[in-house]
């Protein structure tokens, strides 16, 4: 392993943990549950506050999404003399597909759930409603996943 | 719970009283059927005119009385401790403060003419019907939503009562009731505390084309409705005409209630608390996050043009 794949590791993976729990605290529940009462957690309860760094972790993200998803691309279709190495090298594991699934779902939901905060944009109730739960659920899936990977020791490429 | 306070008196000797009286009347009560398709709906309120007699109080309760809470008893316990169990089914008469079962109330505010005249005002306090409503737009589970004809309003078959709307409203305006709503059904102990509140500007009446009770009930025309330019530019004539002053043009990025006073908002001398919002100066909530919406369609281009500037460079150093 790299540097350059364990600093990309790194950077995904404190993204990941903390947009996680910037878009958990969206509900209600770390006032609630004490959570915020912990030195240094107050911020959790602070909807402006986690709205803002959700909005900032989630450009991050996306920005690291599209950096890895053309790099890893770029590399796999167009290596030249290296091609067939570096595509036996480079295929997606199942749970990579699975993360790199949820994470779309994510993007995509996230995206409308953002235009729909911009003011003068109405959208149909049903449709907020499904964009809300989608979220969530492409959340757990992804965490989930995440989860499964790292205890297994699973990587994203064979 | 009616006041017994009545401001005829000031109404009677105010400078302003006549023009405002021309002023006041027209598309409010001739609005017949609204066009909400091209613009938003917005309230003028002429403060000049209130005489806190409450007929809008009363007429809001009773238009709205079906949608109140009808909590059933003994609330399930929550969990932990610190879960506030907010029950004003008891006290339902309550009128001089916002609650589940009051969502407009008048409220008094001292203030000094010009002329060095002190004087009570009377303001019809109730939602403001933002443009970009951060109750809803931030709720959680999309229990609050927008209308194209302004309005916002919470759906208390899906709201869950965790009052974050209440924490991110800039006036505090969403009022809660323990023991009511969707939560009962999921994990009473654990999530949820039962429905939010607040005035839905009469959506059932705006729907059949009807002023939204408060308005119709108004002896005094204190009230206008109309589209949001047409609003506007009255609400503009009239701080003119009375060299007045505008509450809500710029608050919270704007709102569809504008007041109008004869005397500078923050030289009003007024209660607040819960329940009992201010007239303060309120930045755009939403506006950060909008703002970051600009970085969010920058950073994908970003990424994808570091990966293809990466891959260029290897190429060039492999060929």
């Amino acid at each position: 392993m790299n540097y350059h794949f364990k600093s990309r590791r790194m950077v995904y993976g404190l993204t990941l943990f903390f947009i996680a729990l910037s878009g958990f605290a969206q509900m209600p529940i770390f006032k609630r549950y004490y959570i915020a009462d912990i030195p240094g957690l107050g911020w959790l309860a602070q909807f402006y506050v986690t709205h803002v760094i959700h909005y900032a972790l989630a450009a991050l993200l996306m920005g690291f999404c599209a950096y890895v998803a053309f790099d890893y691309f770029l590399h796999r279709r167009n290596s030249g003399p290296k091609k067939s190495q570096i595509t036996e090298n480079t295929k997606m594991t199942i749970s990579a597909w699975v993360k790199a699934g949820a994470l779309s779902g994510l993007i995509v939901t996230g995206i409308f759930m953002v235009v729909k905060n911009l003011s003068g944009i109405y959208f149909y109730h049903g449709v907020v409603i499904g964009l809300d739960l989608l979220h969530l659920v492409f959340a757990m899936v992804l965490l989930g996943a995440t989860a499964y990977t790292w205890v297994r020791g699973r990587s994203w490429i064979f | 719970m009616r006041s017994p306070i009545s401001r005829r008196h000031f109404l009677k000797t105010s400078f302003f009283a006549a023009g405002t009286a021309i002023a006041g009347t027209g598309t409010a009560k001739a609005a017949g059927t609204f066009d909400t398709e091209t613009e938003p709906l917005v309230t003028l309120i002429d403060i000049s005119r209130c005489i806190g007699c409450e007929e809008c109080v009363y007429a809001c309760k009773e238009a709205n009385a079906h949608k109140f809470a009808d909590p059933k008893k003994p609330f399930p316990k929550m969990y932990p401790d610190r879960v506030p169990v907010e029950d004003w089914s008891g006290r339902q008469d309550v009128t001089d403060r916002l609650t589940p079962y009051n969502w407009l109330y008048i409220q008094y505010a001292g203030a000094t003419t010009k002329e060095g005249e002190e004087i009570t005002l009377t303001i019809p306090r109730r939602c403001m019907h933002c443009q970009n409503p951060p109750c809803v737009k931030l709720c959680p589970w999309g229990a609050a939503k927008q209308e194209k004809n302004g309005l916002s309003r919470i759906d208390s078959q899906i709201c869950l009562g965790g009052s974050k709307c209440n924490k991110v409203c800039p006036w505090d305006i969403p009022q809660r009731q323990t023991g009511t709503g969707l939560y009962l059904d999921l994990l009473p102990a654990f999530a949820g505390n039962g429905v939010m509140y607040k005035c839905d500007r009469c959506y059932q009446k705006i729907e059949k084309g009807e002023q939204p009770a408060c308005i119709e009930a108004c002896p005094e025309d204190v009230q206008t409705i109309g589209k949001r330019s047409d609003i506007i530019k009255r609400a503009k004539d009239l701080a003119k005409e009375m060299d007045g002053h505008i509450y809500g043009l710029d608050e919270n990025g704007g709102t569809n209630t504008v007041y109008v006073s004869p005397v500078p908002f923050d030289q009003l001398v007024y209660d607040t608390g819960r329940g009992r919002p201010h007239m303060h100066p309120v930045k755009d909530t939403m506006a950060d996050g909008s703002n970051l919406a600009i970085a969010m369609a920058i950073a994908p281009i970003a990424g994808a043009a570091a990966a293809i500037g990466k891959y260029y460079r290897q190429m060039k150093e492999e060929a």
